[in-house]
């Protein structure tokens, strides 16, 4: 199969999405970017090479064509990845000439800044290096690819939303936005977290990955796999947890719909091999994206919230 | 639709024998056509309405809103059993939806909603960006920001107590935004008992006074968001109504883009340049069109410098691109090497506006700051950012008379105002128009970045009603009995 990377910067682009409210999202979601061009030295993207972080890529490209993206990339690795993600992220990196910087959990940890969590997951051990990170290479706009209809907390977030030295979200402290006018000025020492997909679904976004053709690692697609029931969802095997006593190894149709950290993302069982299944999919299902498949968002009914207030995205 | 994705699909092994298309999860095998044929639907060519609702504390808008989610099911199950489970715990009888849309644990706690929240929804028809927007003490502030790009906002009222001071208040700030439509949601029939008397006046007073206030396209409908009368279905209890539900009305609502016939208005907000081997010498001018439509070959001024020179391409990562509307977000190449930036206007037609370093402007206080006459401040329009100062409050709207009044030493959050702005370099600025791609701007505290205000070029009040705002430099008397009607 040939591999054709959504960066290659030669590549013929994509056809024009014919949906005038994809249209309307890819708009703002471009005037966002440049926005950030413009009143930013430091700009990242956050790149996990999930398939929002692989929109914004996208949408960076499409801004700011046919010159290079004017963001490097940043990646927080729990060491508990998807192997084929990773690999994808590689790809999509080398093939784009994009400057990449990866924080590793694992360096964090073996340091004494981070302390493993009994239960083994790592999703919430992100937080601390991508602070650590952000401060250190001096970033002063972080790009991620959040939506507000992922959840309750995240439907209240600003497009540009102001943290703290600390990476700290204080959602009394948000700046109002009206217009389109989004304010990017922050003190030294202070950043904001940039979230141009905001308005956008997940409808929308695999409506808009079909229409451009956008690649997407592939355990987004339905695949065989060995894995074991938790709470409700299907985990991968791994080190860090799994299974348990009592938890037996299935081998299952299944796929992802969303790639974070691999003790804690679970997959559904589905047989959608392509985005059109994917598409047919989402519209029959009956549960929502982070409830089905992240296990740190049932911690508690408030887990985004704290999260988010201690830097999380 | 329809494109084949590249790469990386089917990798699995034996997954040749995959049923594609077919759906794999258990709950929802069996409506294959069904799912298939809404997929179709909810691909397609289906227009954006982005609205606004605003009430009062008790009005039960989180209900409404909650049903408007349920019954339209863009809820899931799983937020529907964390619903049902938080509703048990407090011992009630059926689920509180208006806990689907409360986000935050501090406003779960005080059972109130601290800000904007975003929902979005889709039917078939159309697809919806909610702003949804609390109702007690920063009123002012959060409809203001919630409705500022809302083509339509649904004010809420409760039919036991009808038009109330909170209910003109939200209907003149939409009025103020140039918001083109208004629904009057009358909720709780139910307790009044499903009395068309009631409806009626408070439907003809509401009526009455938004018109009075410009707007013209203005619906009311009688619902129990509680129970979901007139809602989503139109309701059998009410059958003396025989209009549409809440939500038939948005999706059939008709929206009229004016701004694609008006003069181009395109700021700058990112010069592209390769400055690769194969593209040494590309300069492209990287923006969204705010008004008009804009087509290779066409005379531009750019502003603030008044050069002239003419349009050679619009670029876009999908090719070259014969025409631009507002809304667009383009790439523009120039015929002259003209010395643009970040924050220029390029503009056309017969009303180019001329750049000017003083201008009023009717503002919003959003930050529980003092704004003063003398303060220095950070202006933004468009995508200029210049350094500006306050040089005059000049007066205050009261937003329940919709009078002026004389300005206090210091604006306060939620104070609505007209002042004067006198900025350090020339800006191209010119009368606000609703949905603010034109002539809106904010003001921002040059110390720390925070947002104070956000304003519209122009006096508004006049805007809405010319012959009171010229007879209103006087103090107005509270006269609270309108003018309107």
């Amino acid at each position: 199969m040939t591999l054709t990377l959504p960066t290659a910067p030669d590549r013929p682009v994509s056809r024009r999405v014919d949906s005038p409210h994809l249209r309307a999202l890819e708009s703002e979601a471009i005037h966002i970017l440049r926005e950030v061009a413009g009143q930013f030295d430091k700009p990242v993207i956050l790149f996990s090479a999930g398939k929002d972080s692989v929109l914004v890529l996208h949408l960076a490209r499409k801004a700011f064509h046919p010159a290079a993206v004017p963001f490097s990339l940043l990646h927080v690795d729990t060491g508990h990845n998807f192997p084929e993600v990773l690999a994808f992220r590689d790809r999509v990196v080398a093939a784009g000439g994009l400057r990449l910087t990866v924080a590793r959990v694992q360096d964090w940890i073996d340091d004494g800044r981070l302390t493993e969590r009994p239960d083994g997951t790592r999703n919430p051990l992100q937080t601390v290096p991508l602070v650590d990170t952000i401060a250190g290479e001096r970033f002063d706009a972080v790009i991620g690819g959040a939506r507000r209809d992922e959840e309750r907390a995240r439907a209240k977030e600003r497009i540009f939303s102001l943290r703290d030295a600390f990476g700290g979200w204080d959602p009394r402290k948000q700046r109002p936005e009206l217009w389109g006018l989004y304010n990017g000025r922050h003190a030294p020492g202070e950043h904001v977290r940039v979230f141009p997909l905001s308005n956008w679904t997940e409808l929308d976004v695999w409506n808009y990955i079909e229409a451009e053709g956008i690649d997407l690692p592939e355990i987004y697609y339905a695949h065989q796999r060995d894995v074991f029931a938790r709470n409700g969802m299907w985990l991968a095997p791994g080190e860090w947890g799994g299974p348990g006593r009592g938890e037996s190894i299935q081998r299952r149709w299944v796929r992802y719909r969303t790639v974070g950290d691999m003790s804690c993302t679970g997959a559904v069982e589905s047989h959608a091999t392509d985005v059109r299944a994917v598409i047919e999919e989402i519209i029959a299902t009956r549960i929502t994206e982070r409830g089905a498949t992240r296990a740190d968002d049932k911690l508690s009914e408030a887990a985004m919230e704290d999260r988010k207030r201690e830097g999380y995205f | 639709m329809g494109t084949a994705v590249n790469g990386f699909i089917n990798t699995a092994s034996g997954a040749g024998a995959a049923d594609g298309g077919t759906i794999g999860s258990p709950e929802t095998g069996s409506a294959d056509v069904d799912v298939q044929e809404l997929a179709a639907e909810l691909s397609h060519s289906r227009g954006l309405l982005r609205f606004a609702t605003a009430g009062s504390v008790d009005d039960g808008k989180s209900t409404l809103v909650g049903r408007l989610l349920h019954d339209s099911k863009s809820v899931l199950s799983d937020q529907l059993d964390a619903v049902q489970r938080t509703s048990e715990a407090k011992g009630l009888e059926t689920p509180d939806l208006s806990l689907l849309v409360d986000g935050l644990r501090a406003e779960r706690e005080q059972g109130i909603t601290i800000d904007v929240a975003y929902r979005y929804f889709a039917t078939p028809s159309r697809t919806f960006i909610l702003a949804d927007t609390p109702g007690h003490v920063q009123y002012t502030r959060n409809t203001v920001t919630g409705a500022s790009t809302a083509d339509l906002v649904v004010i809420l009222t409760d039919a036991r107590t009808g038009v109330v001071a909170q209910t003109r208040r939200h209907a003149a700030v939409a009025a103020l935004l140039g918001v083109p439509h208004l629904l009057l949601a009358v909720n709780k029939i139910d307790l009044v008992d499903y009395e068309q008397g009631v409806f009626d006046t408070i439907a003809a007073e509401f009526s009455a006074y938004a018109r009075g206030l410009g707007i013209h396209e203005i619906t009311a409908i009688p619902i129990s968001a509680l129970h979901g009368d007139n809602v989503v279905t139109r309701s059998e209890r009410i059958g003396w109504y025989r209009g549409p539900s809440v939500l038939e009305h948005l999706e059939t609502v008709r929206l009229q883009d004016e701004s694609t016939g008006q003069s181009l208005r395109f700021p700058v907000q990112y010069v592209i340049r390769p400055r690769t081997d194969e593209l040494p010498d590309y300069r492209g001018y990287a923006g969204r069109v705010s008004a008009g439509t804009v087509r290779p070959g066409d005379q531009v001024v750019v502003l603030p410098s008044g050069l002239r020179s003419t349009v050679t391409g619009i670029d876009t990562a999908d090719g070259p691109r014969s025409a631009a509307v507002s809304g667009e977000s383009v790439t523009l190449l120039l015929s002259d090497d003209v010395d643009l930036s970040r924050g220029d206007l390029i503009a056309a037609g017969g009303d180019i506006p001329e750049p000017v370093t003083e201008f009023t402007a009717t503002i919003t206080q959003l930050a529980d700051r003092p704004l003063r006459a003398g303060a220095r401040i950070l202006l933004r329009y468009g995508a200029t950012s210049t350094r500006a100062l306050v040089t005059g409050l000049d007066h205050l709207l009261d937003i329940d008379s919709l009078t002026y009044r004389t300005a206090p030493q210091a604006l306060a959050l939620n104070d609505i105002a007209q002042l004067t702005i006198r900025t350090a370099d020339p800006l191209p600025v010119e009368p606000y128009r609703p949905g603010g791609a034109v002539g809106s701007l904010l003001i921002i505290d040059p110390a720390d970045g925070t947002t104070l205000a956000a304003g519209m070029v122009g006096d508004r009040l006049a805007a809405l009603h010319p012959a009171r705002a010229a007879d209103s430099d006087a103090p107005a008397e509270s006269d609270e009995e309108d003018w309107l009607s």
